[in-house]
C-alpha cells in the first residue's frame, strides 16, 4: 500500500474528526514530549555554558568540551581521565545490567507461576498483591526501604534478637537497601511483558516436552524461554533503561559514597548550574543505554516486531 | 519392544464428578487397541492416566507388568501424540524429531542421523531443515509420530490425532497409522470418538460412556454383538424399538413393541439376558431391513416412503411405519434391480430375527 492510499484508507476508517484527532494527539506526544526536548538537549549539550541573556551572542559557540570533560576530567586536572565521573557512569550501567538480571531471575518463576500453575482466585489475589504497593509514591516506598533496611531497622532488629548477628548490618553502606529498592522499583515491567509472553505458550508443549523424558529445567530452557524471549527481552530493556536512569532510589537509598550517574545529571543542571554539562552526560547516558539494548538484542536475536506483540 | 498395559480397579474423581469408574483393562503387547466413546466420557482421561499426567483416585496402571504409582510421564515408557500434536515452533523438524535424544544427551550428528531415518519412515525425506510451519496439516501429523516413535517407546498413546484433518487426508492418515504400527510392532493405545476410525484400525476396540467400559472386543463383535443398547445405539446405525418380552425360547425372543409382535435373537452375553416381562430395546441395522414379497421373513411390517437418499453404491431409504408413524432407515445396495421408491405407501418390509437383537433398556447414545 503506498504512502497515500494508506493515509486516506486511515481517514476512511476513524471518520474524518478522530482520524485528524489521533495525528494531532500522537504527533503533539512525540515531537513536544519527545523529539523537541531531545533536540533542544543535544543542542544545549554541544554549547559553551553560558546563562541565558548571552544566548545566540558569539560566546555561545558550538563546542564539544562538555564531553571531552566526561572523559579527560578538566584541563586543570592532573589525571589524564575524569576517573570520577567514567567510573560512576560505567558502575552505574554495570549496576543497571546487574538489577535487570536480578529481576529477571526474581520474575520469570513469578511470571511462570501465574500463567501456567495458579489458577482462578489464587491468582488473581496474587496479581494483586504484586500490583498495591505501587499505588503508593516511588519516594515513599524509597523511604520505606530506608526505614526497613536501617540500623535499627526490621531486618537488623530481626537478625539480631535471634542471634544471627551480634550487631546491625549497615545495609545502606553497602548498597544492599540500594539494590533492593532498585529491583523492587520496576518490577512489574518486568514480570508482566513475561506473563503475557508464557501464557500464550500451549500447556501442551510442555507436557510433550515432559513425556519425551524432559527435566523441568530442560523444559524452561528449550521451550518456555525461547517462547518468552521477546517478553523477557522487552521486560529487561524497560527495566535496564529506567534503572540506569533512576534517580530518586539512588538519592534516597544510596550510600553516602555511592553515587550515580543520574545524580551527576542532575548536580550539573540543579547544583553546579552547568546546563551543558547536565545535557551532556544525559545524551552520553541516553546513546550507551540504547546502543546497549540494540546490541543485546542482536545477540539474542530479538526482533523489535516481536518484542511489541 | 512392545510391553502390555494393564488397568486395574481404576478410579478417577474431579470433585464430584467421575471421569473413570472401575475400569479394568488388559491391552495385549503389540495390539492397536481403540478406545471409543462420544465427547466427555473420560477416555483421554484414562489415556492421561495411562501416560502419568494424572493419577489415578483409585487402583492402578501396569505397564509391561511394572506398577507405574509414582512414576512421572518422563520416565514412563509411553509416548503420547497430542490432539493437537504439540510440536515445537521454535525447533526446526530434526530438533523436534529428536527431542527425546537431545534429553538424553546424544551427540547432535547421531540426532540428524536418526532424525534422518525416521524422516525416511515418515515419507519426508530431506526435510528436517524446515520449521514446523512450513509444513502441512499431514506432514505435521507425520512429524509427530516420528518424534513420539524416536523416543523408543513400548507403547503409543494417541489422543485423537486425525481429529483436525480433513476427510480424505484422516481417511489415509488410518492406514499410514496402522502400516507404522505394524513396521514398529509396539502397543498402540489410539482415542477416538469416531467409530469408523475405530473400526478399520483396531485389534480390539473398548466402547466407553461416562466413565465406564462398556464393551471390549475385536471391531467386529462391536458391530454385530453389542453387549449393550449404547454400544448399539453408538457404533453405526441403529433401528430401535422399545418393547416387553413376551417369552423367550431358544435364545429368540418374542417382544411386544407399538409396532406389533418382534421375534429377535437374544445377546450372547449372560449380563445382556432378557427375561418375560423385562422392558427391552430391539436393535435392527439399517442394512438388515429389506422389502420383503411372500411370508419368507420373521417380522414384518408395513411402511411408507418418506425420503430416500441416492449414493451411487447405496440406497438410503427412510421410511414411516404405517401403524405408528415410526421413521425406521433402510439401506441396501444398488444392484440395479429397484429404482426410486419415492412416494410408494404401504410396502411391505421386514428384517429376520437373526438379524435383529433383543438388549436391556439402558442409557442411550445422543442422537
Amino acid at each position: 500500500m503506498s504512502f497515500s492510499n494508506y493515509w486516506r484508507a486511515f481517514f476512511q476508517k476513524n471518520g474524518a474528526a478522530l482520524a485528524l484527532f489521533l495525528i494531532i494527539a500522537v504527533g503533539m506526544w512525540l515531537f513536544m514530549m519527545i523529539i523537541l526536548p531531545q533536540l533542544f538537549m543535544l543542542d544545549f549539550s554541544i554549547r559553551a555554558n553560558v546563562p541565558p541573556p548571552k544566548f545566540g551572542t558569539e560566546e555561545h559557540y558550538y563546542t564539544l568540551e562538555h564531553y571531552k570533560y566526561m572523559i579527560f576530567g578538566s584541563a586543570q586536572s592532573t589525571d589524564s581521565f575524569n576517573i570520577i565521573d567514567v567510573t560512576v557512569f560505567f558502575r552505574t550501567i554495570g549496576a543497571a545490567i546487574f538489577v535487570t538480571l536480578i529481576d529477571v531471575a526474581l520474575c520469570y518463576p513469578i511470571a511462570y507461576y501465574l500463567a501456567h500453575v495458579a489458577t482462578g482466585g489464587w491468582s488473581r489475589l496474587m496479581v494483586l498483591s504484586l500490583i498495591v504497593p505501587f499505588w503508593i509514591n516511588e519516594i515513599l516506598r524509597a523511604f520505606a526501604f530506608k526505614i526497613i533496611f536501617g540500623s535499627t531497622g526490621v531486618i537488623n532488629n530481626f537478625l539480631v534478637s535471634i542471634g544471627i548477628l551480634d550487631q546491625p548490618y549497615d545495609f545502606i553502606r553497602n548498597d544492599i537497601a540500594l539494590w533492593a529498592g532498585l529491583s523492587y522499583a520496576f518490577i512489574l515491567l518486568m514480570i508482566f511483558p513475561i506473563f503475557n509472553a508464557i501464557e500464550s505458550l500451549d500447556k501442551n508443549q510442555i507436557e510433550a516436552a515432559r513425556d519425551l523424558g524432559a527435566p523441568w529445567w530442560r523444559i524452561h530452557w528449550r521451550i518456555v524461554v525461547p517462547h518468552a524471549k521477546p517478553g523477557i527481552s522487552s521486560g529487561c530493556t524497560m527495566v535496564f533503561m529506567l534503572t540506569a536512569g533512576a534517580l530518586a532510589a539512588p538519592q534516597i537509598l544510596g550510600g553516602p559514597s555511592s553515587l550515580w550517574f543520574t545524580q551527576i545529571i542532575y548536580q550539573g543542571f540543579n547544583q553546579a548550574g552547568n546546563w551543558a554539562r547536565g545535557s551532556a552526560y544525559a545524551i552520553i547516558l541516553l546513546v550507551s543505554c540504547i546502543v546497549l539494548v540494540l546490541v543485546m538484542m542482536k545477540i539474542a536475536k530479538v526482533k523489535f516486531g516481536e518484542m511489541m506483540k | 519392544m512392545s510391553a502390555d498395559v494393564k488397568l486395574e480397579s481404576v478410579w478417577i474423581r474431579f470433585g464430584d464428578f467421575i471421569a473413570a469408574r472401575d475400569v479394568n483393562l488388559h491391552i495385549k503387547g503389540g495390539e492397536f487397541f481403540t478406545i471409543l466413546g462420544p465427547s466427555g466420557c473420560g477416555k483421554t482421561t484414562l489415556l492421561r492416566a495411562v501416560s502419568g499426567f494424572l493419577t489415578p483416585s483409585e487402583g492402578s496402571v501396569l505397564i509391561g507388568g511394572e506398577n507405574m504409582a509414582g512414576i512421572g510421564p518422563n520416565r514412563r515408557p509411553t509416548a503420547l501424540i497430542f490432539q493437537n500434536l504439540a510440536l515445537f515452533p521454535l525447533m526446526t523438524i530434526w530438533e523436534n524429531i529428536t527431542f527425546s535424544l537431545e534429553v538424553n544427551g546424544v551427540r547432535k550428528a547421531q540426532r540428524k542421523k536418526r532424525a534422518d531415518e525416521l524422516l525416511e519412515l515418515i515419507a519426508l525425506p530431506g526435510q528436517g531443515e524446515k520449521m514446523v510451519s512450513e509444513l502441512s496439516g499431514g506432514q505435521k501429523q507425520r512429524v509427530a509420530i516420528a518424534r513420539a516413535l524416536c523416543a523408543q517407546p513400548e507403547v503409543l498413546l494417541l489422543d485423537e490425532p486425525l481429529s483436525a484433518l480433513d476427510l480424505k487426508l484422516r481417511q489415509h492418515m488410518r492406514t499410514e497409522l496402522r502400516s507404522i504400527q505394524q513396521q514398529v510392532g509396539i502397543t498402540f493405545i489410539y482415542i477416538t470418538h469416531d467409530q469408523g476410525e475405530a473400526l478399520t484400525m483396531s485389534d480390539h476396540v473398548a466402547v466407553m460412556r461416562e466413565g465406564i467400559i462398556e464393551q471390549v472386543s475385536d471391531g467386529t463383535t462391536i458391530y454385530d454383538e453389542p453387549d449393550t443398547a449404547f454400544v448399539a445405539s453408538f457404533v453405526g446405525e441403529n433401528n430401535r424399538f422399545a418393547g416387553k418380552v413376551a417369552n423367550v425360547t431358544d435364545g429368540i425372543a418374542q417382544v411386544s413393541t407399538p409396532e406389533g409382535s418382534i421375534r429377535a435373537r437374544c445377546s450372547k452375553n449372560p449380563d445382556s439376558n432378557v427375561k418375560t416381562g423385562d422392558d427391552v430395546y430391539v436393535f435392527v441395522r439399517p442394512e438388515s431391513l429389506r422389502f420383503v414379497s411372500g411370508n419368507s421373513i420373521d417380522n414384518q411390517m408395513k411402511a411408507s416412503v418418506y425420503h430416500e437418499e441416492f449414493e451411487g453404491n447405496m440406497w438410503q431409504v427412510f421410511l414411516d411405519i404405517s401403524s405408528t408413524r415410526k421413521r425406521v432407515k433402510m439401506s441396501y445396495v444398488n444392484d440395479g434391480s429397484i429404482r426410486s421408491q419415492s412416494g410408494e405407501k404401504d410396502l411391505p418390509v421386514g428384517f429376520s430375527s437373526d438379524a435383529a437383537i433383543v438388549l436391556p433398556q439402558g442409557p442411550l447414545a445422543a442422537e
